[in-house]
């Protein structure tokens, strides 16, 4: 397979769309969580159960459309290898609760993958739906609207004072998290960062870095969701988690603007150095890919860079981890091994673009 | 800024905990997280774990033969649709099934307030089937406790026009179908 036949399986359709603010702000999701009114919580049911619940959502939903999402496609992942079910996870398409533990698990994915729902994870049903940019509102309709599509045939497991029954009490109410990730590159670098999560959590809001194989924060992408599913509507949970992200959209831009016009020359040669780290080197590990890209966004963002695309941060997060690279290569392959083979691939990745 | 727990790594994961009432801030390592269980399934922000122990182990601690008792009844709480007792669920963390929320209801509230900022009530979307019949059952509660009263105070003619409504009613609410599939 050619690498470019390959990018094309692995990114989903939807990353390769341009949202907005998507210079800041690279997707947003909705995840409902949902359960069936009489059956008991996928942690404690039995086999029977689980399978019956797998027959519904391959009887009643594969090959369904709905709205946009065409063709939505139901897997059990009994019937995936490891390798796939671990691509999958990198895709963000499923959980790695999903793909370890969940021996009666399934999902149904729509064929631009932009819509995910879950079947037996930790609830029977958890509804996600991505897309690019900034766009919490347009996600949110969605997802109600394909909520009342599965409703048409599901009971769900709900109570007037409650809300949707959850099997864990941190999702209870409306079952909703939703999530914006973002890349932060400069109010990382000068440090303002650090300053605004004490306020943002003040709000009910957590911040996270997101992991490579390594424990740090990698490539200066943070997400940001709602902690509380109770007591507060869906709305105002999206309402308050769209100004803060308003906000940082704001900084991000601002503090982008001072680190150009006070240190132009440091700037501008931090950035090319990751290009040429990202063109030219032979061995290279998750942590340093994931800074250089983060570099070469940047840099892409502020006008330094013309060649590269704009979803290069995006595309090479997900290709240069270890399911797909695996993939790639069609084979298990050593840490060392793969950062050989992500070097490499990141180089011909940049040659496509010349 | 560095982790809370093992102040060797980075801090990645930000969150506030409410704890009798006051937020404290908390910031950790992934590895933290995970270890001490702030995350489950590397995806909740959110240490349950802790929460529930915390709750829990302060109780026996401040004994008096009064709350002892209610120590002792606790554990005998059981859900009899899905069989978890109540102290499974403070060990897990999870509900067992939809009923358990009612079998635990008394011992619930508590736990709401500290992971949902005080908050124990649901204030957001309602099903759009079933959630017709919610509605209309409150209805119907109201109109039923109406007839009650106007049977007590003998006003017969207007309680017939009450259960006539009620009957009504009755008529639009679809038979609540089993959740099984
Ligand atoms: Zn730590
Ligand atoms: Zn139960």
């Amino acid at each position: 397979m050619s690498l470019q036949q390959f990018i094309n399986e692995a990114i989903s359709p939807w990353m390769k769309e341009e949202g907005p603010d998507s210079d800041i702000v690279m997707s947003t999701r909705i995840r409902l969580a949902r359960n069936f009114d009489q059956t008991p919580f996928p942690i404690i049911a039995k086999s029977q159960n689980l399978e019956k619940i797998l027959d519904f959502f391959q009887q009643e939903y594969h090959h369904q459309s709905f709205n946009n999402y065409h063709d939505l496609e139901f897997v059990k992942m009994s019937d995936l290898q490891p390798i796939e079910k671990r691509v999958l996870v990198e895709k963000h398409l499923i959980s790695p609760h999903l793909a370890e533990n969940a021996e009666l698990g399934g999902a149904l994915i729509s064929k631009n993958e932009q819509v995910s729902v879950m079947v037996n994870e930790e609830d029977h049903i958890r509804v996600q739906l991505y897309f690019p940019g900034f766009q919490l509102e347009e996600a949110l309709d969605q997802a109600f609207e394909l909520d009342d599509w599965l409703e048409e045939k599901i009971n769900y497991a709900f109570d007037e004072k409650k809300g949707y029954l959850t099997s864990c009490p941190t999702n209870v109410g409306t079952g909703m998290r939703a999530s914006v990730m973002m890349h932060l590159p400069a109010l990382t670098l000068t440090q303002k960062v650090n300053r605004m999560i004490p306020a943002i959590n003040q709000l009910g809001l957590v911040v996270r870095g997101i992991y490579g194989e390594g424990s740090e924060a990698l490539g200066n992408i943070f997400q940001i969701s709602n902690q509380i599913t109770l007591g507060r509507s869906e709305r105002d949970i999206v309402e308050d988690l769209q100004s803060v992200v308003n906000k940082l959209v704001e900084q991000e831009r601002k503090a982008r603007h001072i680190l150009v016009e006070q240190s132009e020359l440091q700037l501008e040669d931090r950035i090319f150095r990751s290009c040429g780290v990202l063109q030219y080197s032979r061995i290279i590990e998750s942590k340093e890919t994931a800074k250089c890209l983060s570099d070469v966004r940047l840099g892409i963002d502020i006008g330094y860079i013309e060649n590269i695309p704009k979803t290069i941060l995006n595309e090479l997060m997900v290709l240069t981890q270890p399911g797909f690279l695996q993939q790639y290569a069609k084979k298990t392959l050593s840490p060392h091994e793969r950062d050989i083979l992500r070097a490499s691939l990141i180089r011909e990745r940049l040659k496509l673009e010349k | 800024m560095e982790c809370q727990e093992c102040h060797e790594r980075p801090a990645t994961l930000h969150f506030t905990k409410v704890i009798n009432g006051s937020k404290t801030e908390n910031h950790v390592c992934e590895h933290c997280a995970k270890e001490k269980g702030y995350v489950s399934y590397g995806e909740e922000a959110y240490s349950l774990h802790d929460l529930l122990s915390g709750l829990f182990n302060f109780e026996p601690s401040s004994l008096n033969e009064q709350t002892s008792k209610d120590i002792t009844s606790q554990h005998h709480l059981k859900c009899l649709k899905c069989g978890m007792t109540y102290q499974e669920f403070t060990k897990v963390g999870k509900f067992g099934c939809a009923s358990c929320y009612d079998a635990f209801s008394e011992r619930l509230n508590p736990i709401f307030r500290r992971v949902h900022s005080g908050n124990i009530v649901h204030d957001g979307k309602i099903p759009k089937r079933i959630g017709s019949n919610i509605h209309q059952k409150k209805q119907l509660n109201e109109h039923k406790e109406k007839l009650q009263e106007l049977i007590q105070s003998e006003e017969f003619e207007q309680a017939a026009q009450v259960r006539d409504q009620i009957k009504e009613i009755e008529k639009g609410i679809k038979p609540n179908g089993e959740g099984e599939v």
